[in-house]
């Protein structure tokens, strides 16, 4: 089993949260993970990512190479456009539907929606829109997560469900419980686009 | 012990703690900061009393360390690249001391400069003082390293210098863990002389340390770090440093047909190389950042020895390598069916809504175009971001306290209105000695001290000078009627104008502090307080 997953996104809006749940959930079931990702100035406004790897044999690149990604995770639609050259030939985008634009050139929210419908496999949905829906703005990223389950190859929802409880565990119940009704709802959006 | 999630930094920071760690000094700079912040939140360093307090700058930080590792404890020095340009005074001339307890300087390169304004590779500083360098190619590996450095330091008598890049740095995998080992005793150098270096001394040290050269290059070739790999397809060898070997090893997970050398630790392993070059009809060299092992081996090798690596094109001269760019040094194609579509913008960094930086930016750039001729030097933080749309507001960015001494200089020159804008911490780190500079020559400058409270750009750890930056200026002698302070605001937009105006006017050294706090920084402790 080996799955390579790149997420983006903007500065803040908490992919690095996305990363360290998956990362929890494939670290507990005894496989091997790598997770690289961005800090300092490129995380002001700017676009980030994250390269994550996962695999039950040992990984040596941190970096994922181009055209190798099985799913592209993006909580903004342009942003996942950016990282087309690493996704495979039969791998998804699961993206945000819903823009940031932090930018005074940012281009027509059609246009980016255009290209992304162009893809062979995608899932793209207003997050934002679900996450206020059924849980907090806050929980969008863990929508998306959940959005992206049916994607992750080995790493099942039971599996995410357990990282979320590990991560979120010390911010209390509450916090679990908002998130993994996020994590459901994400997961439902994906399962009815099947 | 089960495997724990680490980032490379993290990893380095628990072995450190877990090597008998007294002290880590060090100033933030990405991609070295989660390093002491780690040891800072660390139950175990509160348990064993290790020092982790931010330093002013790298050289405080590197001397401290060298002061600790003079009783006898194990000290670890952490920084970017750049700051080893901050510290190489002291870092070279530790290399001449020689240890008393373990010391280990830790430098974070930033190939490709995420974060950074160059990419210099901290391994030719390592060769410049003459001691031993360890580059680890993994999270496990850069732990194991670390767990044993001090150690190899104490044997050695020598720091050690551990170099690590952004890659690294930030990149999660699961380590495990070691047994903790005790802190050192108080212990003082045998040699009375050893840290007395008159040139009497020195020359002795030095003559020591180039004799213990041939320690350290047996040392390299019997480390386990330094692995050799034979391989069937003698028409290449690859000699891959640090995470140069993984990014191989990822273009052949099949296997690979040719010999390998992974490098790990330096000075380089002479005779393991000349044997490779002998038994192979070419060398290729794959490390990250500059070709510090490409140059040597021309010096090293029969000039018949063919070298491929950064020099020669086989890898682009420049930027962080990646499975993609060592996969084209074999031939293979790149995997990408998908291209970037047109529409997608770039998406820079920029300074936050609410920044007080933005605030200070609007009032400074609407006094200084009344004049003709102005120039802002700036400097290294998050205020550089003021480069950018819609401010366009510095013309310099070049290092930690550069901007003071740059607009001193420029005045000099002839240049005015001359203004600098530098932050509380690169202020505090490298900006108050430039001051003093101007003060003595009563240079006609203004200095805006945009002041956050915070060092903000690398996740906001306490900056030295807060609550104390009024002071440092009239102590170093900033007329008491020239220092002015003011809340940079929109409300306060026509009062911090007019101030501007009346500094450039003023013909001498002038200081305006706005004084506002990191709105990142500001939020944090507003969560904090509604938890208590």
């Amino acid at each position: 089993m080996k799955i390579d997953i790149i997420l983006c996104g903007v500065g803040g809006q908490g992919i690095l949260s996305i990363a360290s749940v998956i990362a929890e959930a494939a670290l507990k079931n005894g496989l091997y993970m790598k997770q690289a990702e961005v800090h300092g100035m490129s995380q002001r406004g700017g676009d980030v990512q994250s390269n994550l790897r996962i695999s039950d044999k040992p990984i040596y690149s941190d970096l994922i190479p181009k055209g190798e990604a099985d799913v592209v995770i993006s909580l903004e639609p342009m942003e996942a456009l950016r990282y087309l050259p690493y996704l495979s030939k039969e791998g998804t985008i699961v993206t945000n539907s819903a823009t940031f634009e932090n930018i005074p050139d940012y281009p027509q929210k059609e246009e980016i929606l255009s290209q992304i419908e162009k893809m062979p496999s995608k899932v793209i949905f207003d997050v934002d829109q679900v996450a206020k829906e059924v849980a907090s703005a806050r929980a969008a990223n863990i929508v998306l997560l959940g959005a992206s389950i049916p994607f992750l190859g080995g790493i099942s929802y039971d599996m995410v469900q357990q990282g979320i409880r590990d991560i979120f565990g010390r911010k209390g119940e509450a916090v679990v419980e908002m998130n993994l009704k996020a994590l459901a709802a994400g997961k439902a959006v994906a399962d009815g686009m099947k | 012990m089960s495997k724990q999630l680490l980032l490379g930094d993290e990893a380095i920071a628990q072995a450190a703690i877990d090597a008998g760690l007294s002290g880590v000094y060090a100033y933030p700079g990405t991609p070295s900061t989660e390093i002491t912040e780690y040891i800072q939140a660390s139950a175990e360093a509160k348990e064993r009393n290790i020092h982790s307090r931010w330093c002013t700058n790298e050289k405080t930080a590197m001397e401290a360390a060298l002061g600790m590792s003079f009783v006898g404890k194990r000290a670890l020095v952490c920084m970017k690249h750049v700051g080893m340009n901050v510290c190489a005074d002291a870092f070279v001339n530790a290399g001449m001391t020689g240890v008393n307890g373990g010391l280990v300087v830790l430098a974070a390169d930033d190939p490709s400069m995420h974060s950074s304004q160059n990419e210099q590779d901290s391994r030719f500083y390592g060769k410049f003082a003459m001691i031993p360098i360890f580059e680890p190619s993994s999270q496990q590996e850069a732990y194991d390293m670390m767990y044993d450095a001090f150690e190899f330091s104490e044997r050695m008598g020598e720091p050690v210098l551990l170099r690590v890049v952004t890659r690294l740095a930030h990149s999660r995998a699961g380590v495990v863990r070691k047994a903790m080992k005790p802190q050192n005793e108080i212990s003082f150098p045998k040699d009375p002389k050893q840290f007395i270096l008159l040139p009497a001394n020195a020359r002795v040290r030095n003559r020591n340390l180039i004799e213990a050269q041939k320690t350290f290059i047996a040392e390299s070739a019997s480390s386990t770090y330094n692995k050799f790999a034979e391989g069937s397809d003698k028409s290449l060898g690859v000699i891959a440093c640090g995470i140069g070997y993984n990014y191989l090893m990822e273009n052949f997970r099949e296997g690979i047909p040719y010999p390998v050398l992974k490098i790990s630790q330096y000075p380089l392993p002479v005779d393991q190389i000349r044997a490779m070059a002998a038994a192979c009809d070419a060398l290729l060299v794959i490390e990250d950042g500059q070709p510090f092992v490409e140059e040597q081996l021309t010096g090293l090798l029969e000039p018949s020895v063919k070298i491929k690596g950064r020099l020669d094109g086989t890898l682009p001269r420049d930027g962080e390598l990646t499975p993609d760019n060592v996969g084209l040094a074999f031939g293979f194609k790149s995997k990408s069916t998908f291209t970037i579509p047109s529409v997608v913008q770039m998406r820079p960094p920029a300074l936050c809504q609410g920044c007080s930086h933005r605030d200070v930016y609007e009032a400074l750039n609407e006094v200084v175009r009344e004049y003709a001729d102005y120039k802002v030097f700036s400097d290294i933080g998050c205020y550089t971001l003021g480069a950018m749309a819609p401010f366009r507001a510095i013309h310099s960015c070049v290092d930690m306290g550069a901007s003071i001494t740059m607009a001193k200089g420029a005045a000099d020159g002839g240049l005015f209105p001359s203004v600098a804008v530098i932050g509380d911490s690169t202020f505090t780190h490298s900006g108050m000695t430039g001051l003093l500079d101007c003060i003595n020559e009563k240079s006609n400058v203004l200095i805006i001290i945009s002041d956050n409270e915070t060092t903000a750009m690398t996740g906001g750890q306490d900056s030295a000078g807060t609550g104390k930056i009024e002071s440092i200026c009239l102590g170093l002698g900033v007329e008491p009627e020239h220092l002015r302070v003011i809340i940079p605001l929109k409300k306060n937009y026509e009062e911090m104008k007019s101030m501007i105006r009346e500094e450039i006017n003023y013909n001498g050294v002038s200081v305006i502090v706005p004084r506002r706090e990191c709105i990142q920084t500001a939020a944090k402790h507003k969560k904090q307080a509604a938890k208590q």
